[in-house]
């Protein structure tokens, strides 16, 4: 198998060309046991993966279940309510406690910047970071990419316009680094209240008017604005945003006629995107759906197996 | 009496007399006789140890003007003995104990409580700072006269920055006619509100929210107009940008009594070495741009900025061994303050004396501490530094009860290897 040099996936960033690469390719194969009607494999038989979500998340963490299950493995989910784990040790020692079970794979999302890292330091099998704070979210970028790549059949030298609240989004951290490792142009258009200090120097271009931003796009990335930042705190009010910063069919003509509509959900409707944007023929939130289940299966499966390389003699189709 | 001795041969630099030289110092009944070239020339003391110190340097024992320990209420952190032995280690011979314990320090019994405590178990010197607002709320003005009289050194609202400027004016105002410096931290409440680090790409990039320099600089320039304004003597405790000891400089020239001080880390240290989440450097004031760093140097060797703090903040791994937003502030930094002070003099950018007069001489200055000097009459507390001794920093030789150095394995240039309070011996390397 190839080589992937990684023993955790906690962001993009130390992923080289190369490693995306082989992600995207090896995602592709897994969207087609997804299609069929035996989904599940061997690949990770006998391998334990638990999902521990201190962040609530149907999503992601019913994604990652699904993706682990059709790889064979056993998936326990580990959702810590909010308000027993305001506290950091209960990270640590929630992670300590789990680690004397003998997982594989940790799937860890916390609120705060950092805490994936923090655990993997702490623990003895692969984490995976399924969504840290305002950092990374690693998996998110990935089915984006792959996404992305399937409809426009390229990564490099497409422009992509990122929207919204780039300031909170760890999403859109992760696929500014993502995108610009495999050559694409990325845009961010939002008002300036909502762009984090010195994005200019993050490897994005920086509009603040939709048209201009989107003027040739070949995608479309709309980020969800949290409702508690809308009212007054960041954005004057809702109807303010929308009217600026919501894409709608008008905004949506400066793009190319092409152009991919993208939303990592879950989407707030008539704030960010107009309800006949998201369910128009540009859309392809539906597809991002199923792109992440491929692309949890193959992050998992390449981490995996690259530490258990006996695996791929005993169990999977993989050579 | 063991506190009397003689060293020989030694350089000596003591900026209370702008002096640099190769002599002696004679220590008898723990006070000094003399320190200097000339020192030897009435001859030497009968019966007193004599101890040839060529190659080293002795330096008037250093003043941390803010030391963090946890007695009262956290003694597993630090007690005012764990505290002075580290201190004893880095040359340091008095400290001012900020009022930041539980309960906080700011009645008269526990200043007192403090005083005790440090006579019976410390090494070193140990000044308790009272502090400014009962219960460091903010809110009301504690009893500077009596505290004062019980022995507090200054007021200080300690890590707790303070917002209300009536109280401030009022603080100032009242404290000046008692001749009591106030030391203040400044930090706007809203500007720098939920943030961890310092504002900018690193940040960002972390996804930590950022501190911007106006947070620090604002309030700052604020307190500085109600000093000039009630004649009171302010403190700005610790400074992070170089702004900050602009809006210090140009107060002065308005005439204001105002001096002010940088933490050690924010002199040696930057935001990169944060790295990927490293809690011993997440400290308030945030450590800072390479920039800022460089220009703080510049400002500590003018003059602009008078002294150099350790900002000893001992923290246990439940503070620190969390999500780098999760953590606590601080880090130790008694035991590596000389020698981390001492990379400004290697790399040319401060000149020794100036250094030694920043970590010793001023301080003693700014807080009226009986420290500070080796001049004849003085209390012998004397720092033996070897300059060229090269060390690395170990966790496991930590003597401090906290072990949250920003300098773990770090590798130094010069070294403290004696320690003299009083002219007693409290370290030897």
């Amino acid at each position: 198998m190839d080589f992937f040099p990684h023993r955790h996936l906690l962001g993009i960033k130390g992923l080289s060309e190369q490693d995306i690469t082989l992600l995207l390719d090896r995602a592709d194969e897994a969207v087609k046991i997804s299609r069929q009607r035996e989904k599940k494999t061997s690949t990770l038989r006998g391998l334990t993966q638990i999902n521990l979500f201190f962040e609530a998340s149907t999503r992601t963490q019913s994604s990652f279940e699904l993706a682990g299950k059709r790889l064979g493995a056993d998936v326990m989910n580990m959702s810590v309510g909010n308000s027993s784990v305001k506290k950091g040790e209960t990270l640590i020692d929630t992670a300590m406690t789990l680690n004397a079970m003998h997982p594989d794979v940790l799937v860890v999302r916390h609120s705060s910047a950092g805490a994936a890292a923090l655990l993997a330091q702490k623990v003895s099998c692969s984490v995976v970071n399924a969504g840290d704070g305002q950092h990374e979210h690693p998996t998110q970028a990935l089915l984006d990419a792959l996404t992305i790549r399937r409809a426009k059949g390229k990564l490099s030298r497409i422009i992509v316009a990122i929207c919204g609240d780039v300031l909170h989004s760890r999403v859109a951290r992760s696929n500014i680094l993502l995108l610009n490792q495999m050559g694409a142009r990325v845009r961010v258009v939002a008002p300036a209240t909502l762009l984090p200090s010195g994005i200019a120097d993050m490897g994005a271009e920086v509009y603040h008017s939709m048209e201009e931003g989107l003027k040739g796009a070949d995608v479309v990335m709309m980020l969800r604005l949290q409702r508690e930042r809308m009212a007054g705190a960041f954005v004057p009010s809702v109807r303010e945003y929308f009217r600026y910063y919501g894409l709608d069919a008008e905004k949506l003509k400066a793009a190319k006629e092409d152009a991919l509509v993208m939303h990592p959900g879950p989407m707030n409707r008539g704030v960010e995107i107009a309800s006949e944007i998201a369910d128009g023929p540009q859309s392809v939130i539906e597809q991002q759906v199923e792109m992440g289940v491929a692309v949890r299966m193959a992050v998992m499966e390449t981490l995996l197996l690259s530490q258990n390389p006996k695996l791929s003699e005993n169990g999977g189709p993989r050579t | 009496m063991s506190q009397s001795i003689v060293l020989t041969n030694i350089r000596i630099i003591d900026p209370s007399r702008n002096l640099d030289e190769i002599g002696t110092i004679i220590v008898k009944d723990g006070a000094i006789i003399a320190a200097g070239k000339d020192a030897s020339n009435q001859g030497l003391p009968d019966g007193i140890d004599v101890k040839d110190c060529k190659g080293l340097l002795a330096v008037p024992g250093l003043v941390d003007a803010r030391v963090f320990v946890g007695e009262p209420g956290a003694e597993h952190r630090e007690t005012i003995e764990s505290a002075s032995r580290a201190a004893a280690v880095g040359g340091v011979t008095s400290f001012i104990a900020m009022p930041d314990t539980d309960p906080v320090i700011d009645d008269i019994a526990l200043v007192e409580f403090m005083q005790k405590t440090a006579r019976d178990k410390a090494v070193v010197n140990v000044y308790p700072a009272a502090a400014l607002t009962k219960g460091l709320a903010g809110v009301e003005m504690t009893e500077f006269g009596l505290l004062r009289e019980a022995g507090a050194v200054c007021f200080t609202n300690g890590r707790h920055p303070l917002h209300d400027t009536l109280v401030l004016r009022r603080a100032m105002t009242y404290a000046r006619e008692f001749g009591s410096v106030i030391a203040l931290e400044t930090r706007d409440k809203y500007l720098g509100a939920g943030g961890v680090m310092n504002e900018g790409l690193l940040a960002s990039w972390l996804g930590l929210s950022g501190i911007p320099r106006e947070a620090e600089i604002i309030p700052l320039e604020r307190d500085l107009r109600v000093a000039g304004l009630t004649k009171g003597a302010y403190h700005a405790a610790q400074i992070s940008v170089p702004e900050s000891a602009e809006a210090i400089e140009i107060a002065r020239k308005r005439g204001a009594n105002v001096t002010c001080g940088v933490s050690i880390n924010n002199l040696t240290l930057n935001e990169n070495d944060i790295g990927e989440y490293r809690t011993f450097f997440k400290l308030s004031p945030p450590l800072r741009g390479e920039d800022d760093r460089v220009k703080m140097v510049e400002a500590l060797a003018n003059g602009t900025i008078d002294i150099i703090v350790s900002s000893h903040d001992p923290q246990d791994v439940d503070t620190k061994r969390l999500p780098f937003a999760d953590a606590a502030d601080g880090a130790i930094g008694l035991e590596t303050l000389l020698a981390a002070a001492l990379r400004l003099y290697h790399d040319g950018s401060v000149p020794l004396i100036r250094l030694i007069d920043a970590l010793s001489t001023r301080p003693a200055t700014i807080f009226g501490l009986d420290a500070g000097t080796l001049k004849p009459g003085a209390k012998a507390d004397i720092a033996v530094i070897d300059l060229e001794e090269p060390w690395i920093v170990s966790k496991d030789a930590i003597v401090s009860r906290s072990k949250n150095t920003p300098f773990e394995n770090a590798r130094f240039t010069g070294r403290v290897v004696q320690t003299y309070v009083a002219g007693k011996l409290v370290h030897a390397l």
